[in-house]
């Protein structure tokens, strides 16, 4: 690839910019459409169910993006995205508890969990939540803080491969038992849910729904431009070469923690924006968003997808999620162990996962 | 040494207090290194070792395993930090208490004992982010290469010659082609000091040549100091060369000299 291209021809060639439309042409005009416009009953209406389930599917695309930027490109596997991903989600939860307004179990003003604690007033984590703005900045400013801080610590001491994983896998448990208690003012074990709705929309109407789903497609193909930007910009290709020759690129005046931070920022930033477009469409958001296992089964997606590819990454996760919807509900005792086999196989098997298939099936 | 103005208060300036081309090498001396001592684990590698580089020279340094000329280079380019003793990138820069990526940007460019490249980038990609420029996120985040740059780049091609070999990934050169290109990199970087480990490990005669040729013809517009092993190589290129030994300088002169220097060669040639 020729450096001194412009933009767009850096991004893509002509060919995969056919697809990318192709995509964005299904994804974000023809499924709403057949969601909203057929009448009801007819053999070619997508059933109402199927749109808040593909949106959640373009939630944790992103988080694949996420995941496969700082993985698969700057070779540092994170176990502990969820945490990103729950503040973001628990940023989004705060506004829409704040708009039940008064129409909760209790009448009252306060959100129902802290009536049930006898709480008098609001606490001060949760000012300012009633404003959509505040909390939709709070879903990215959160996370991104939160990993400013813990990357500045962990790659100024210079701590990296499993040690750094083993670090991110304690994050997510140490949060969890945070959010599980009730003191901490977050709903406890229950966690925030009984929505009503969103900037006035009635949360369950199928329109919002149709509008949540487009939200979240719009914000996965933007997210997927923005990573695509990053690691083929100058920036990206310093990240591919601290992977590997760190010792070479400081010789050559970059300070890689820098470069580290900023990556490990941004994908943070994204998960936590996933979270905040996943909690209206899922109706809830507690600590079991916490729990490592699923951060490692984020990790999955990006391995089973393909690493260091983007679009590898984010198939994964529709994939494997579509799996596990089905799975889940045909063999619910099965799927772990599937889940658990699919990894295997796809390390042995298939390191650069599906889409380093596709590309040795071309060659 | 009075030359010597310690200058604490610039160190804590931090990353971009120090700048390429900014060397002050007024007094002829471009690296001075005073009483260094670095100790691991009680193996002293380094040993009071006090050595003088003037401006624009070619200095070899030699001498058996475990010298200490790796620690010297380690110490000089920020990634070892002395125990004792004081190293000056001319009269005012002080590299012990800089980072590596600092001390890079100050001019002082490095190539390692074993190749290190990009294997996952092509040659180009390799020598354009090896190239001379700002190096912080925000300006690598938006850079473009001007055309100047990829002349630039296309010229160091050349040089090292590479040209063929511009789009293929670094990874799949020959062991000598990256010797190369990662003389290739430092040029571009255009460092005042080059510290060049082994270049010719690995390489054939022809390509050995040829690396002779362009270190003598880096010297004095680059000050060049070449760790070798290679006897006859460095008695191609030698102008002056330092003999290490157990941490400290056991001779240092014209290479005939220390050719027939009786210590040198029973602790270099075990005679």
């Amino acid at each position: 690839m020729d450096p001194t291209l412009p933009v767009w021809a850096r991004l893509h060639a002509r060919r995969e910019w056919v697809v990318f439309a192709g995509v964005a042409f299904v994804t974000l005009v023809l499924v709403p459409a057949l969601a909203a416009l057929p009448s009801e009953g007819s053999p070619i209406r997508l059933p109402g169910h199927l749109i808040p389930l593909f949106g959640k599917f373009a939630c944790y695309a992103i988080v694949a993006l996420a995941v496969d930027l700082i993985w698969g490109y700057a070779g540092i596997l994170s176990l502990g995205h969820g945490v990103f991903f729950a503040l973001g989600g628990y940023a989004m939860g705060m506004y829409l508890m704040r708009s039940i307004g008064a129409e909760g179990v209790y009448r009252s003003e306060l959100p129902d969990f802290m009536v049930f604690l006898d709480w008098k007033e609001l606490p001060i984590t949760w000012w300012g939540f009633q404003h959509f703005a505040y909390a939709a900045s709070m879903a990215l400013v959160i996370p991104g803080g939160l990993a400013l801080a813990f990357g500045w610590f962990a790659f100024r001491s210079r701590i990296r491969g499993v040690y750094f994983s083993i670090i991110t896998q304690a994050l997510t448990y140490a949060l969890m038992l945070l959010f599980f208690r009730n003191d901490t003012g977050f709903g406890g074990n229950n966690g925030l849910t009984d929505f009503k709705r969103i900037l006035g929309f009635p949360i369950h109407d199928p329109s919002t729904r149709i509008g949540l789903y487009v939200v979240s497609v719009a914000a996965l193909l933007g997210a997927y431009l923005l990573c695509r930007y990053l690691v083929v910009s100058r920036l990206g290709r310093v990240l591919a070469a601290i992977r590997d020759a760190e010792s070479r690129v400081m010789f050559c005046g970059y300070d890689p923690a820098a470069y580290k931070l900023f990556f490990w920022t941004v994908s943070a930033m994204l998960c936590g924006l996933a979270g905040a477009l996943y909690t209206p469409q899922v109706g809830i958001i507690n600590p079991s968003e916490l729990q490592p296992a699923n951060s490692v089964e984020m990790a999955i997606w990006v391995a089973v997808g393909g690493r260091g590819t983007l679009f590898g990454a984010a198939l994964g996760a529709v994939a494997v999620n579509w799996a596990k919807s089905w799975l889940t509900v045909a063999f619910p005792d099965l799927w772990l162990y599937l889940l658990g086999a699919l990894f295997i196989a796809v390390t042995l098997f298939f390191p650069e996962g599906f889409a380093g298939l596709a590309r040795w099936k071309r060659s | 040494m009075e030359a010597l103005v310690t200058p604490e208060a610039s160190a804590a300036r931090g990353m971009h207090a120090v700048e390429t081309g900014v060397v002050d090498t007024r007094q002829g001396v471009i690296l001075y290194v005073e009483g260094l001592t670095v100790s691991f684990d009680g193996f002293r590698a380094l040993d009071d070792l006090s050595l003088y580089l003037d401006d624009g020279e070619l200095r070899c340094l030699i001498g058996p395993n475990g010298a200490g000329k790796t620690t010297l280079m380690d110490v000089i380019t920020g990634k070892t930090r002395p125990d004792a003793g004081k190293v000056f990138f001319g009269n005012t820069i002080d590299l012990t208490v800089l980072s590596e990526a600092q001390i890079a940007i100050a001019g002082i460019g490095r190539k390692f004992q074993r190749p290190t490249v990009f294997v996952g980038h092509s040659v180009f990609e390799n020598l354009e982010l090896a190239l001379r420029g700002d190096k912080r996120v925000r300006s690598t985040l938006f850079a473009r290469l001007s055309g100047e740059e990829k002349d630039r780049i296309d010229a160091t091609l050349a040089t090292i010659g590479l040209a063929g070999e511009r789009e293929l990934r670094a990874g799949l050169l020959s062991h000598g082609q990256k010797q190369w290109l990662e003389i290739g990199m430092l040029l571009v970087q255009e460092p005042q000091l080059l510290l060049v480990d082994e270049p010719v490990a690995g390489m054939t005669h022809r390509e050995s040549d040829r690396t002779a040729e362009l270190l003598i013809s880096l010297a004095g517009e680059h000050t060049v100091v070449v760790v070798e092993h290679d006897m006859e190589f460095v008695r191609k290129i030698a102008r002056k060369v330092t003999v290490l030994h157990e941490g400290r300088i056991l001779a240092e002169g014209p290479m005939d000299a220390i050719q027939n220097d009786p210590r040198v060669l029973e602790v270099y040639l075990g005679a």
